[in-house]
């Protein structure tokens, strides 16, 4: 990773270096994380290398993305940091910088959020659709394909392509956008 | 006794049996919602991971339309994920003011105005808390005495919020299933995480929790959950994990509400037990 990219990363996870200052490396959170074995990088030394500003080896690393949100870190921190909080700012810090590792997840958001802006609501069928498109990869959506027929055949999820929504929210994803601009 | 009902996007798609066994229970117990107009997406994980004022103004949106509502001002919310997120806007709008005008200066794109006076309850909070037991009590009379159920909870109606259980031992639902006449499967797997996501994601991390899980559940007649991802996770890949693991892990998983249901009287097609992907079938037996 160039001179470059290591000052935008540090530009990027500023706010949350900021959140984590007062972090003492006691690792509650890395015995706490039900993901940590699929870690390569564990929580609290993820906490270390930010406060250090070592951030391009944070950000070649995908351990935060493991993250599967259910703040049992954040409930037994003895700092009452809001870590969980924290690493979804470096999911959205990845996916800000468009990092190629984590484009896979980004496209995922992408599709969701796109599907969220244009219908107020997820049509879960239409916005994987449209990440599997995304992805540009043919081999991917069989890996879903199993569910995605047991839940077609029960109707829980419904073709429904280009339906032709306009963007129902979309004067508040704009507004949203001017304002964090 | 009436409360304004978020079901959220996943109910109207892969948890339509949470939607339509809530709506059947809340009825037998005499509770009214009323469905918010115009609610939107709470923006999930996504917006969160894509952007911070996203993902408050999202659930703001479906606040402030409750409040234009007027016969309650509690927020009914079965989906733990949702009740997360509209949670989330509820308690920091409180403490920081300037979060709250940056919301509004969204919201007034559609003439709408967030102040701040509804409380938003997860259906489990509401169960446990707000209703009578002794109505289960009395129309179940001891129907399903010969099961044993094990109470899942997942993570996000426990934490970070810590509103109505405790966050590490979480006991709500015990008095719930005991009310039915069923015995309460004991075991210490109820509020840990699922993989929520990661199961599709990064199936391998994903599936060994979920794995985790089934096999703590050996013995239990049913897992009940309060959560549409717990739902699916827990019920959708059964059989392979059964298989990597070498032992049968199969058990029927339902929504705590599909089984309230059941045990007051109401039908399996009623509870929608068909919406399924476990195979309840051995439940329906055992109840006979």
């Amino acid at each position: 990773m160039g001179q470059v990219e290591n000052e935008r990363l540090l530009e990027q996870t500023g706010a949350v270096k900021e959140m984590i200052q007062t972090c003492i490396q006691c690792g509650t959170c890395t015995a706490s994380c039900p993901n940590n074995e699929f870690m390569d990088i564990t929580p609290r030394r993820m906490w270390r290398l930010l406060l250090t500003d070592h951030v391009e080896a944070l950000f070649s690393s995908k351990s935060f993305i493991m993250c599967s949100s259910c703040y049992y870190c954040t409930l037994r921190c003895p700092r009452g940091l809001e870590l969980t909080q924290a690493m979804s700012l470096l999911k959205q810090a990845a996916s800000r910088l468009k990092l190629k590792q984590f484009k896979r997840s980004s496209l995922f958001y992408d599709a969701f959020l796109d599907s969220v802006q244009k219908h107020g609501r997820v049509k879960e069928m239409e916005f994987m659709t449209h990440y599997f498109i995304s992805l540009k990869n043919p081999v991917i959506p069989f890996g879903y394909a199993s569910l995605g027929l047991k839940l077609l055949a029960k109707g829980k999820i419904r073709p429904e392509f280009g339906s032709g929504a306009k963007g129902k929210l979309a004067g508040l994803f704009k507004k949203v956008a001017e304002l964090e601009a | 006794m009436k409360y304004l009902y978020y079901p959220g996007c996943s109910l109207e798609g892969t948890s339509l049996e949470y939607n339509i066994s809530t709506s059947v229970l809340m009825d037998a117990m005499d509770v009214q919602l009323e469905e918010i107009e115009d609610w939107n997406c709470c923006g999930a994980t996504a917006a969160e991971s894509n952007s911070h004022l996203l993902s408050y103004v999202l659930p703001a949106r479906n606040l402030a339309l409750a409040e234009k509502m007027k016969d309650s001002n509690q927020i009914l919310v079965p989906c733990s994920a949702c009740y997360l997120n509209l949670k989330k806007v509820e308690v920091a709008i409180k403490k920081d003011k300037d979060l709250l005008k940056k919301i509004n200066k969204v919201l007034a794109e559609e003439d709408l105005v967030l102040k701040g006076d509804v409380t938003v309850r997860h259906l489990l909070d509401v169960l446990s808390n707000d209703i009578d037991i002794e109505t289960i009590k009395e129309v179940s009379q001891n129907k399903l005495s010969g099961l044993t159920i094990a109470p899942y909870y997942g993570c996000q109606c426990l934490r970070p919020f810590v509103v109505f259980d405790d966050p590490e031992d979480p006991h709500s639902m015990d008095k719930l299933i005991q009310a039915t006449g069923a015995q309460l499967f004991e075991w210490d797997m109820g509020g840990q995480c699922c993989g929520a996501s990661n199961t599709s994601t990064k199936p391998e991390a994903g599936m060994a929790l979920v794995g985790r899980i089934l096999k703590s559940a050996k013995g239990a007649d049913a897992i009940l959950t309060v959560c549409p991802m717990c739902q699916m996770n827990l019920e959708s890949s059964q059989k392979k994990i059964s298989h990597k693991e070498g032992m049968d892990l199969d058990i029927p998983v339902l929504f705590l509400p599909q089984f309230l249901g059941l045990a007051m009287g109401k039908t399996k097609e009623e509870v929608r037990l068909d919406l399924n992907l476990s195979n309840t079938e051995r439940l329906i037996k055992a109840r006979a």
